[in-house]
């Protein structure tokens, strides 16, 4: 799977995130000052889908226990959650949001 | 004061885990030592009612960090010891082997204990009471579907084991002292509803119920029936207590520390001995949202205030935790959460009418949120931990109307009026 094309670029709202299923991943797709950007969208610290959280200050915030992370570049910012989760690449084309997926 | 070169920390559950990395994260070069008397790493206690008591996690999964975590940020870990005494003016700490470690300072996260039952002190066959993974371990293997079990007391913790008892097919009953459920933690038409919950879901509840004593089978090997003092005799299986805690206070007052329900400690996590800090389920400490001294019995304290006060130790000006209470329960699959501490006296606000799957209340002192309970409305708890924070003044009116968005009552101009 390479890129595809998850979303229409219009429903993604500034400081909102839609989560995406396809195949085995499940994605948080996220507009920060206008970009889009891709992260996968399961929280480190237990089960919960970070798209059902909220945005503010560059980070995805768990809905579960606010563990927050940062969305560019998908790192942990501290207790509970730890680690870097995995940023997918993002271009829009045509009004689409495609995620380059790998494998 | 010389520099700090030793910590050790008293307690390896969630808070003197938290500290521990909240201590190497601020210093690379301090020793941490973090010495538990249970043989598990540090691990979470929440999901050991629920997911992993359903069977739906691995006790793996409550873990705080992998195993090997520890070893790797050079963090001292000894599980399976038990810590005798604290000395924290002669700067050791004695261990259970007779041993004496020495420390600079000191941090106590001993946490709690189960409140035992008279009538059944300690666990037995069939008899079951639940704090730590090999209690839930030992709880798991005896519930399977079809059997009967008892459970003595109706609080957060008694009522998940009743919804993951539930889902695993058992039949359950639920044994509650006072007249109502979980009536100092919920507003009452809230703890009718979760009542209701339970009972739609098979489960039998008993209020105003006194427990006198649980029967052995004829054997001896297992427990029969659990007997109340009017008589009443409630077949059972399985009995389990959940009659609350006690703070693990024994280790500070024997080094002369005050305690008062809790170890008490200030705003800092000082204890009233220098050189001796505490964090979590045993503290007593202010609150300054609330105003007034609290023990907290949650997730969000074990953490949060374990982090700040272990970043104080190594600080010249330490920072005052000061926090929105908040905690949370999961049963029959609707999430409960309360953000400040529930004061029946309060007005009242609901949020639209109340069910059982949806409810979202508030507690107003003089125009001032104190409280918000919500059932399957996490969302919106995050705002109004921002609310009761602000102290801004709001109005019934505003608080009551779904269409004002809470974002926005944060964002609006400031209510002048009070009614
Ligand atoms: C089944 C269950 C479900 C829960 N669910 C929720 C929930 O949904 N939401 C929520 O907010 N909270 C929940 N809680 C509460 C939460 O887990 C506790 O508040 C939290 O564990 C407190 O952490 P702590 O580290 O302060 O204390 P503890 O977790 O009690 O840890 C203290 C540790 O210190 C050790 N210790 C004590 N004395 C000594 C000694 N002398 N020497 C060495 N070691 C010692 C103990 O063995 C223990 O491991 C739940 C608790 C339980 C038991
Ligand atoms: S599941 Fe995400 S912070 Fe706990």
């Amino acid at each position: 799977m390479a890129w595809q094309a998850l979303a229409d670029e219009a429903a993604i709202q500034e400081e909102e995130a839609l989560g995406v299923q396809i195949g085995s991943h499940d994605i948080a797709i996220c507009r920060l000052d206008g970009q889009i950007y891709a992260i996968h969208n399961i929280c480190t610290h237990q089960y919960a889908r970070l798209s059902d959280g909220y945005i503010e200050d560059g980070c995805i915030e768990c809905p579960l226990h606010q563990g927050r992370f940062e969305i560019k570049t998908g790192a942990a910012c501290g207790a509970p959650v730890s680690g870097t989760l995995r940023v997918y690449p993002v271009k829009v084309e045509e009004g689409k949001v495609w995620v380059e997926l790998g494998d | 004061m010389s520099r700090i070169q030793h910590i050790v920390i008293v307690g390896a559950g969630q808070a003197g885990a938290r500290a521990a990395q909240a201590l190497r994260a601020a210093d690379t070069d301090l020793q941490i030592t973090l010495i538990g008397e249970e043989t598990a790493p540090p691990y979470e206690r929440p999901a050991l009612s629920k997911a992993v008591l359903l069977g739906e996690a691995s006790p793996d999964s409550a873990l705080v960090e992998t195993s090997t975590y520890w070893s790797t940020q050079r963090i001292d870990l000894r599980t399976g010891v038990r810590v005798e005494a604290i000395a924290p003016h002669e700067g050791y700490v004695q261990l259970a082997d007779g041993s004496r470690l020495q420390g600079d300072q000191f941090l106590l996260t001993t946490g709690s204990r189960v409140r035992p039952l008279p009538c059944a002190p300690t666990p037995r066959a069939g008899v079951y009471y639940l704090r730590t993974l090999d209690d839930c371990a030992r709880l798991s293997t005896e519930m399977q579907a079809g059997r009967s079990m008892v459970i003595i007391g109706g609080g957060f913790i008694g009522l998940e084991v009743a919804s993951s008892a539930c889902a695993r097919g058992m039949q359950v009953s639920v044994l509650e002292r006072e007249a109502t459920l979980l009536a100092r933690a919920l507003p009452a038409a809230l703890a009718d509803q979760i009542a209701q919950l339970h009972r739609a879901k098979g489960v039998t509840l008993h209020t105003h119920a006194q427990v006198s004593s649980i029967e052995p089978t004829e054997d001896g090997l297992g427990v029969s029936a659990v007997r109340l003092t009017d008589g009443t005799r409630i077949a059972a299986e399985v009995v389990v207590i959940g009659i609350g805690i006690i703070p693990n206070t024994e280790l500070a007052e024997a080094a002369g520390a005050q305690s008062a329900d809790g170890v008490v400690v200030d705003a800092y996590g000082r204890t009233t001995v220098s050189g001796l800090w505490a964090a979590g389920d045993v503290t007593n400490h202010p609150n300054a949202v609330l105003g007034r001294r609290v023990r907290l019995e949650s997730w969000q304290n074990a953490q949060n205030q374990a982090i700040t006060v272990a970043q104080n130790m190594l600080l010249a000006n330490p920072v005052a935790y000061a926090e929105v209470p908040w905690f949370w329960s999961d049963q029959h699959g609707v999430n409960i959460q309360v953000a400040g501490a529930w004061e029946p006296t309060a007005q009242t606000v609901w949020r639209g009418a109340p069910n059982a799957e949806r409810a979202l209340a508030f507690a107003l002192v003089e125009g001032r949120v104190v409280c918000a309970v919500a059932l399957n409305q996490g969302a919106e708890i995050r705002f109004a931990k921002k609310l009761i924070e602000s102290k801004r003044v709001v109005s019934a009116e505003q608080l009551a109307d779904p269409t004002l968005k809470l974002k926005e009552l944060l964002a609006g101009p400031p209510s002048t009026s009070t009614h």
